[in-house]
């Protein structure tokens, strides 16, 4: 039985770790490499959790409180009690930067079916919006994709209290209400900073600003990838390390009746000409609008340029204001090689996440993989080898295709005809019964609601390459949009119409 | 304040599922009240009223029968689809999350069970106090 903690319990023969350095002590200017080459040399197979472990998450996000809430209902399914300390500073009841996790906000149709299967529903004071369509705008036009079951199953939320100088707000954070769950279970919160992390007697020990250090059987890190202790996660090796860019979010504030006539439930999606742009969205919250940019290099021309195009003027509520909320998040689009070491586990943004679309939902996924893997494996880095990193590895798999349908998407949205063909295509299968091959591509794409594997696979259908190609070639045709344009219709995009 | 509720609305007294009818989602209720009801020869029999929180359309997801119950909204109620194939999808990939409908199902096995032994226990009583009904 190993000597360093009473809720540590190592494998039958084990003779406990040794470890190479003693007190290594790391801080916010670490790098991931020294972080995980803390490690012990040997000995730690089998490593798990006995009564009266003591975890510690460091960062009370989605990743942080999914991880509390399952371990916690896990760990009592089978009679293990544990302490599980959630350090997170921030209040997610202030508005603005100061409780916010700058994100556009949407829970993907999927995640949501799913948490209610969990038996977690989102309450109506945490979801801004309930979204059933997406309407794609392109140069030629616009379409809406319908939800397949004609239902609200995608949420808008704000991640704090909503946007700075906003006031006294009537609803609820999401991050807070996860937070919250979490914390109902049996979650401690410790409002206390964490200024840095260090190994004594192979144990993971918290250090805090001005007072003693907190000693742990396993630290989970689930900083993302914008707060100051994801230093502790970002090398300098390249190819070790998380990799991210930039987004742009601001929120822009409108009568919510202007709101609801102009974007309705939908969230607006932008394939635009536009160098540089990836693509953008406008998602309806209440009396605001999210607006959120994907791109390179994005700067304040780009910004100007998309607010200035046709299909940006076409469905902007009128008179909506941008407030002084507006910020230019990371977003992780590659995670470190191993997000584990024994007793210290990468989860959410900050380890490994989805390509662009439902970080929320690669959060719970893979936290509770990491929830797990902690009560029915164990806490060494072989045991997170064999059953967290399998999550994490789907997930990086997938983003591989995904950068490529990206990719694909980039280097043909700049044609006309490819565009023409796209909107045509989705059009006429709105406006009839039967398969929807285009639509469920874009809806799964732009929603975030299937693997990007089984987004491909759906684009390989003989059935959709001949559609495709069928409707590229009466775009071609001289004044073969196929379409009359109509125009005088709104920008919701109305279904199967191409707004002009 | 505000309501910005997931799901599907549906007005008092239209039916979300049907007895007999085959099913291949389950339901969970976001706002207001669902009744379900079994429909036998003698008219109908209330078994239940769920509220937010609670599911209901779950056996569909596990077998192929068809539905035992009708279930009808109480009110005006708001209700979210659960697709059986992203649930099924899900759960191969993350078993424990059947562990959360199994509670419930379990449960709903431990009312039934409690409602049987009333039943027996009314049953006998009633037999004893007119044994003439043992023999009809």
């Amino acid at each position: 039985m190993g000597t360093a903690s009473p809720g540590a319990r190592y494998g039958d023969g084990d003779r406990g770790p040794r470890f190479r350095v003693s007190e290594m002590r790391i801080t916010r200017r670490s790098t991931v490499e020294e972080l995980l080459t803390a490690l012990p040399e040997e000995g730690t197979t089998g490593l798990s959790l006995e009564d009266g472990a003591r975890i510690a998450v460091i960062g009370g996000g989605p990743a942080g409180s999914f991880f509390s809430y399952f371990l916690l209902g896990m760990a009592e399914a089978v009679d293990l009690p544990v302490t599980v300390d959630i350090y997170e500073p921030r209040h997610f009841s202030h508005s603005g930067p100061a409780g916010c996790n700058h994100c556009g906000g949407i829970i993907s149709e999927s995640l949501v079916q799913i948490l209610a299967a969990e038996g977690i529903n989102l309450p109506p004071s945490v979801v801004q919006r309930g979204i059933e369509s997406y309407v794609v705008h392109m140069d030629e036009g616009s379409v809406r994709i319908e939800s397949p079951v004609h239902e609200q199953r995608i949420a808008s939320v704000f991640r704090g209290n909503g946007p700075r100088g906003g006031g006294d707000m009537p609803w609820d954070s999401f991050d807070g209400y996860l937070l919250e769950m979490a914390a109902d279970r049996g979650a401690r919160l410790e409002r206390k900073l964490v200024s840095g992390l260090e190994w004594v007697d192979g144990l993971p020990r918290l250090r805090h600003p001005g007072e003693g250090g907190s000693t742990y059987d396993l630290v989970a890190l689930a900083v993302g990838v914008n707060s100051n202790l994801s230093h502790l996660v970002r090398g300098s090796e390249p190819g070790s390390a998380t990799r991210t860019t930039r987004t742009y979010i601001c929120e822009f504030q409108a009568d919510q009746r202007i709101i609801r006539e102009t974007l309705g439930s939908s969230m607006h999606v932008f394939l635009s000409d536009i160098p540089r742009l990836e693509f953008a969205a406008l998602i309806p919250k209440g009396e605001y609008v999210t607006l959120v940019v994907l791109g390179d290099d994005i700067d304040q021309a780009l910004i100007s340029a998309f607010l200035a195009s046709p299909g940006v003027r076409r469905c902007m509520p009128e008179h909506a204001l941008p407030t002084v909320c507006n910020c230019a998040p990371l977003i992780n689009i590659r995670g470190p090689r191993k997000p584990y070491a024994d007793r210290l586990m990468l989860i959410g943004d900050c380890g490994v996440t989805r390509l662009y679309k439902d970080g929320i939902g690669a959060a719970y996924r893979t936290a509770k993989a990491a929830a797990e893997t902690v009560v029915f494996h164990g806490v060494s880095a072989e045991a997170f080898e064999r059953n967290y990193w399998p999550a994490c590895k789907a997930i990086e798999r997938d983003n591989t295709i995904g950068k490529f349908l990206f990719g694909f998407t980039r280097t043909f949205k700049v044609l006309g005809v490819w565009r023409r063909g796209v909107l045509r295509m989705t059009t006429r299968e709105q406006r009839k019964e039967g398969s929807r091959r285009m639509s469920a591509v874009l809806w799964n794409l732009f929603t975030g609601s299937a693997s990007y594997r089984e987004i491909l696979m759906n684009t390989l259908h003989p059935a959709f390459v001949a559609g495709m190609l069928w409707n590229l070639a009466l775009g071609i045709r001289p004044g073969g949009n196929g379409h009359r344009k109509t125009g005088g219709v709104n920008a919701q995009g109305h279904t199967g119409q191409v707004v002009g | 304040m505000r309501r910005a509720t997931l799901g599907k609305s549906w007005a008092d007294g239209e039916a979300i599922v049907r007895q007999g009818e085959v099913g291949n989602s389950m339901y969970v209720v976001q706002a207001g009240e669902v009744e379900v009801l079994r429909e036998t020869e003698d008219g109908e029999v209330r078994l239940a009223v769920l509220g937010a929180g609670d599911f209901f359309g779950e056996m569909s997801i596990f077998e192929r029968e068809v539905r035992s119950a009708t279930v009808r909204a109480r009110g005006e109620a708001q209700v979210l689809t659960v697709d059986k194939r992203t649930l099924l999808k899900r759960i191969k990939k993350d078993p424990f999350l059947a562990v959360s409908i199994l509670q419930t199902m379990s449960n709903r096995i431990r009312e039934i069970n409690a409602e049987l032994v009333r039943a027996r226990a009314a049953a006998a009583s009633a037999t004893t106090e007119n044994p003439e009904l043992e023999t009809r």
